[in-house]
């Protein structure tokens, strides 16, 4: 059976071939199709059309003018903007080095097999994850609070002054906490998969040469790693950017210290369903995903520099 | 049955890095579960909670009981206030994070499938395009459609939800990686050699190596949009369409606004706690299958 379909297949090599090959390319694109529709109507038809409507103003008087590039030039003289951006990029600067760095510290000693329990911590660490962050926010927030936050009650049972977490000058600080909490645990598993799937020969080449623990883990483990903590590094400051539930919810809360620019997102959400200016929003939302594009790109340059730097 | 990568995964499953004669640090370990506590205090605080009415709240230290045990008493007004809403929302998100999951999953392994395992015209780009879509802030794509849907007049319909759930590049990466490691080319040729489509090929043989993958997109699919709380915000303005998150936060909104009064805060913490166990107890089920599929997505990055 199989020598006679070979020897067929030998004697009409040429036309079988390009019908094979075409045969191949309609059950390609018919796989592929399903999800390219959802694709293009969802996402890239979506992002046209804010790129569109970021090209026009409405006015109360005269309806809905082409204006160029006009919402752009205001936006980036906008101070509530410009102030969104420079508030997320501290948040990006401060939280993510201790969130990623943290996530590793866990990931390396877990790895290291030195930990009693060892499932377990990282399954504690892990479960915020799980958690929605609506309700991560709203725990949080009264973790915080005054009314009954354990974190004032216990201030009060020593005698101290509970400081005030929701205040205009701390409330990026227990955001950041916030996010935190919630995806270290996600950040270390990626990294702790990775760990796990470093050849042990590595390992124990260095062991004969008398490497300990620490030397091991910076001269193999991490620059084993490095396209799994670049993967984190990059979903990171995405993530950093939109930031959106946590002030918004927040806001309920604290209304004084969060304001309603708090981030672009939220200004650009209060911008197109307060204000009812859409257009305006558009550009918003536009130029935050072309910060967000650079950010990424230089971030992934910068690493790929380091890989050639670093393979001496 | 045993794929690549499970293989690969056994193959692992060593003594964790730890040569022989080297022992467990207490000192690692202190620190480690001195951190964990610091993730699970929080929980243990909404679970303590969940048990006390709103005087309790105030009453009692957060971090221990009161005196009385309210937790049946919270879960009664929850489920029964408003002709139970909160009943109405948790089916809500069931059905929408189901829906767009088991979708997301379909679309991205088909598409990964024929990413991995077809040379077709246009490849590299529509790979390219996809890889550069996981890039986009996707908070920043939910005005245009919304302003989009509201033209359709699909805004206040479940699937101002559940379409755009239904696209993920960052799954269409997941499994095209794991269909070059699962699937063997000599066993599509074989298969063709025996006669079989290529559409029974991939539904016969292609899924069942696939199913670890397919789990795992599907698993993150369905937590993205059981978490999701930007879209379903601005879609929704019928609270009987709400799902948990944007129900929650409304029902925390009107507490704090009335200080207790209009909503219990006892109602929305027993809300969070409720709407928190599935998705934990469903990832300690299957931590097995996200932890192969996180693996396989970040050594191959």
């Amino acid at each position: 059976m199989t020598t006679l379909t070979l020897s067929r297949r030998r004697s009409a090599v040429p036309r079988r071939r390009s019908a094979d090959a075409r045969r191949k390319h309609i059950a390609a694109y018919s796989f592929l199709t399903p999800f390219l529709i959802v694709f293009v109507a969802m996402l890239v038809v979506p992002l046209f059309y804010a790129g569109y409507l970021s090209l026009f103003r409405a006015q109360i008087v005269g309806g809905t003018t082409f204006v160029g590039l006009d919402n752009y030039v205001r936006a980036l003289a906008d101070p509530r903007f410009l102030e969104g951006v420079g508030r997320m990029s501290l948040f990006l600067v401060v939280q993510v080095p201790i969130m990623l760095g943290l996530a590793l510290f866990f990931a390396l000693a877990l790895d290291s097999g030195r930990v009693r329990g060892g499932k377990y911590a990282r399954l504690a660490i892990f479960v915020p994850y799980a958690v929605p962050g609506v309700v991560t926010t709203l725990m949080w927030g009264y973790l915080y609070g005054r009314n009954f936050g354990p974190i004032a009650q216990f201030f009060e049972a020593l005698g101290l002054h509970a400081p005030d977490l929701l205040a205009p000058g701390t409330i990026l600080g227990s955001i950041m906490n916030i996010v935190t909490w919630q995806y270290i645990g996600y950040n270390m598993v990626i990294m702790y998969s990775a760990l796990r799937a470093i050849p042990q020969e590595l390992y124990e080449a260095a062991r004969i040469d008398g490497a300990g623990q620490f030397r091991i883990a910076w001269s193999i483990k991490i620059p084993s790693i490095r396209s799994a903590i670049m993967l984190t590094i990059i979903f990171s400051v995405i993530g950093s950017f939109q930031l959106f539930s946590e002030p918004k919810l927040l806001y309920e809360i604290a209304p004084n210290a969060i304001g309603t620019s708090f981030s672009p997102n939220l200004y650009a959400y209060n911008l197109a369903f307060t204000n009812q200016d859409v257009n305006y929003a558009a550009a918003i939302a536009f130029l935050l995903g072309f910060v967000i594009m650079i950010v990424s790109y230089v971030v992934q340059l910068s690493g790929n520099r380091r890989e050639k730097g670093g393979a001496r | 049955m045993t794929t690549a990568v499970g293989r690969r995964a056994l193959a692992r499953r060593r003594t964790p890095g730890m040569p022989p004669g080297e022992g467990r640090s207490t000192v690692l370990t202190v620190l480690l579960w001195l951190c964990s506590a610091y993730f699970l205090l929080p929980l243990v605080w909404l679970l303590i909670a969940s048990t006390k009415d709103n005087t309790g709240l105030f009453t009692s230290f957060g971090l221990w009981f009161a005196d009385r045990f309210r937790l049946v008493d919270n879960l009664v007004a929850l489920f029964t206030q408003h002709d139970g809403d909160f009943g109405r929302w948790g089916l809500n998100t069931i059905l929408y994070s189901v829906v767009s999951g088991a979708g997301a999953a379909i679309l991205a392994t088909a598409a990964g499938y024929a990413f991995a395992k077809y040379e077709f015209p246009g490849k590299r780009f529509w790979f390219a395009v996809v890889l550069g879509a996981i890039m986009i802030p996707t908070t920043a794509l939910a005005i245009p459609t919304y302003l989009l849907f509201a033209g359709a007049g699909l805004t206040n319909t479940v699937w101002a939800i559940i379409l755009p759930s239904l696209v993920s590049p960052f799954g269409v990466y997941l499994m095209r990686v794991f269909a070059e490691e699962a699937i063997p080319d000599s066993l599509l040729e074989a298969a063709r050699i025996d006669g079989a489509s290529e559409f029974r090929i991939f539904a016969q043989i292609a899924v069942r190596l696939l199913s670890p993958g397919i789990v795992t997109v599907l698993l993150f699919a369905l937590v993205a949009t059981w978490n999701n709380y930007f879209l379903p915000l601005i879609m929704l303005t019928d609270p009987s369409l709400f799902p948990l998150t944007v129900g929650l936060a409304q029902l925390q909104a009107a507490s704090e606004a009335g200080g207790g009064a209009t909503a219990q805060f006892s109602t929305v913490i027993t809300g969070s706690l409720v709407s928190v166990v599935p998705l934990i107890v469903a990832f300690l089920y299957l931590q097995r299958y996200w932890q192969s599929g996180l693996a396989t997505g970040s050594v191959k990055s």
